[in-house]
């Protein structure tokens, strides 16, 4: 695809996101936008970090939820009222940021599923210690503070802001891709070891990655937390939250800038139509997890680069899809 | 001639086996240096623990006057040691290019083209390193170490499992290379490649360096023949 098809396709994609709520305006429809645009941006965050390091982890929840007491806590006992709460929402972010750096010290110094595994403990640890400690407000959680906007409107700014962040997240992460940075990541995911023999500072590169990815999803979680009005032990801290963003990712294509937007822009709005559709509440669950399934064994590198396979194959059908490179003389075969 | 690279007593144990047993070792600046001993000698464990991989139980490490003893493999890297490996380790999901630009002080998109074209697989540079074939990862291995220009490279098996047109290119870039100045430790099994690319030899056998000297002298030495055929040379 051309650089003007790109950007065409691009700026027709930014004209429709910021029409959708007055085209669809109803409070239900716009639901529907604010909860997708909110998943955009945490799996596009969770993919700076996982999806380009290989380090899956099944912790965001800790980020995002912590994201939300932050919020919620400060405007409690700081005694914030109205829009001036959004000024906090800075503050969310780097406190989940903070949060990432002993977390980061101590998850990140083993692989693979011993990884995965520390990330699901400390994930525990910060549920329990919502619901325990009194300064969460223990099971009964935090509330936030009265928005005096307009019911048919209300959902609006909530959208604009979780728009906002959903294009600056992609835009960070294909400036993260493009960087020296996100091919040391990408290294990492390839080899780590042989990464660090060639003298890449290996856990400050995950640490960083690690650190900008809970900043975003602690602001997100800001979002979240004013946007609903409350956060709870169980809602913050959701493990279902971390296998829905591990989905979004894996069905669009972990790794990939567009797959992570793809997979929260089918998923999130579905799991929102089967929850207001039947009144059986875990039939959402169970089918996000037929769906992971389904993924994982017939679609394992997800739709866009599964997609892109299929279009080169069709374009260079009945001939090499790399044309053969004359090698110099005497050169390598 | 100075001393670049020299371990002193290291000595390195995997549970009751000691793999590598007060071992002591001086690379001259601008040599070519071999070193051979049997399958389970401690070639590669003494790379290990040079390039911080493995960790010495006793002994030191030495860049110059710099103990590098116990420099993680980044910082080994950082201080001027790069190594290959025997099994070529690429990033296969990176391009040809990309794989150049991922070591620190890698000199940019510039020399790391210009370190392609000398290894002779500068055409395949937007290829992914994946599809190259085993000849090709020995060079690109061998280019993306030579992009950050360091003081010595350790080159482990460079002529396994590469056919001989190849093998002829890879001693002709090393012959290169030290022309210019560069130093190289090669541990290889190939005798007739070793003696012909080294200007000296070190024969390791059982964690120990048992002989070291000229090619044409190691050829003949007894400890090295007993090192490889187990003949008592004593007796």
């Amino acid at each position: 695809m051309t650089r003007t098809a790109r950007l065409g396709g691009l700026a027709v994609l930014a004209a429709a996101a910021i029409a959708f709520p007055f085209v669809y305006s109803s409070p239900v429809d716009t639901n529907y936008g604010v909860y997708a645009l909110i998943f955009v941006t945490v799996a596009s965050a969770w993919n700076i970090f996982s999806g380009f390091s290989g380090y899956i982890s099944l912790g965001q929840a800790v980020f995002f939820g912590s994201g939300a007491y932050t919020a919620g806590i400060a405007a409690r006992d700081w005694h914030m009222t109205g829009t001036s709460v959004f000024l906090l929402l800075p503050l969310a972010a780097a406190v989940s940021a903070l949060i990432a750096v002993p977390f980061g010290l101590i998850a990140l110094r083993v692989r693979r599923h011993t990884f995965i595994v520390i990330t699901i403990a400390v994930f525990f640890i910060f549920q329990l210690m919502a619901a325990d400690f009194s300064f969460t407000g223990g099971t009964v959680g935090v509330q936030s503070p009265f928005l005096p906007w307009q019911a048919a409107t209300f959902n609006n700014p909530f959208y604009f802001i979780a728009l906002a962040a959903a294009a600056v997240t992609v835009t960070a992460a294909w400036l993260v891709r493009r960087s020296r940075f996100g091919l040391q990541l990408r290294a990492i995911k390839d080899d780590e070891d042989r990464a660090l023999g060639l003298g890449v500072r290996t856990m400050r590169v995950k640490l960083s990655a690690f650190m900008l990815s809970a900043c975003i999803t602690g602001f997100i979680g800001g979002v979240w937390f004013l946007y609903l009005t409350e956060v709870l032990p169980s809602s913050g801290y959701d493990p279902l939250f971390d296998l829905s963003i591990v989905l979004m990712a894996f069905l669009g294509g972990i790794g990939t800038l567009s797959g992570p937007v793809i997979g929260a822009l089918i998923i999130e709005p579905g799991r929102l139509w089967l929850t207001t559709r039947f009144t059986n509440g875990y039939l959402s669950e169970i089918l996000l997890g037929a769906l992971f399934l389904l993924v994982v064994l017939f679609m394992p590198r997800g739709i866009v680069p599964t997609g892109s396979e299929w279009i080169r194959r069709l374009r260079t059908r009945g001939r090499p899809a790399i044309e053969p490179v004359k090698a110099p003389a005497g050169g390598a075969r | 001639m100075t001393t670049l690279l020299r371990t002193d007593g290291v000595t390195k144990a995997f549970g009751g086996v000691r793999a590598l047993d007060d071992c002591s070792l001086a690379i001259a600046e601008g040599s070519v240096t071999g070193l051979i001993g049997p399958n389970g000698s401690g070639k590669t464990t003494l790379f290990n623990v040079i390039t911080g991989y493995a960790r010495a139980d006793a002994g030191e490490v030495y860049l110059g006057d710099r103990k590098i003893t116990r420099y993680a493999p980044d910082k080994v890297f950082n201080a001027g040691v790069g190594r290959t490996f025997q099994l070529t380790r690429i990033f296969p999901t990176l391009t040809v290019l990309e794989n150049m630009l991922v070591p620190a002080r890698n000199g940019g998109r510039g020399r790391a083209l210009e370190q392609l074209e000398f290894v002779g697989i500068a055409g395949h540079h937007d290829q992914l390193a994946g599809t190259l074939s085993y000849g090709q990862r020995k060079l690109l291995e061998l280019a993306y170490v030579l992009v950050a220009d360091p003081a010595i490279i350790l080159l482990d098996e460079p002529a396994g499992g590469v056919n001989l047109t190849l093998l002829s290119q890879i001693a002709a870039r090393i012959r290169e290379l030290n022309a210019r100045g560069k130093t190289f430790l090669v541990v290889e099994h190939n005798m007739e490649f070793v003696m012909g690319l080294c200007d000296r030899v070190a024969v390791l056998d059982a964690g120990t360096v048992v002989a070291d000297g000229p090619p044409d002298i190691i050829r003949t030495d007894p400890r090295v023949l007993d090192a490889y055929l187990g003949t008592d040379v004593t007796g």
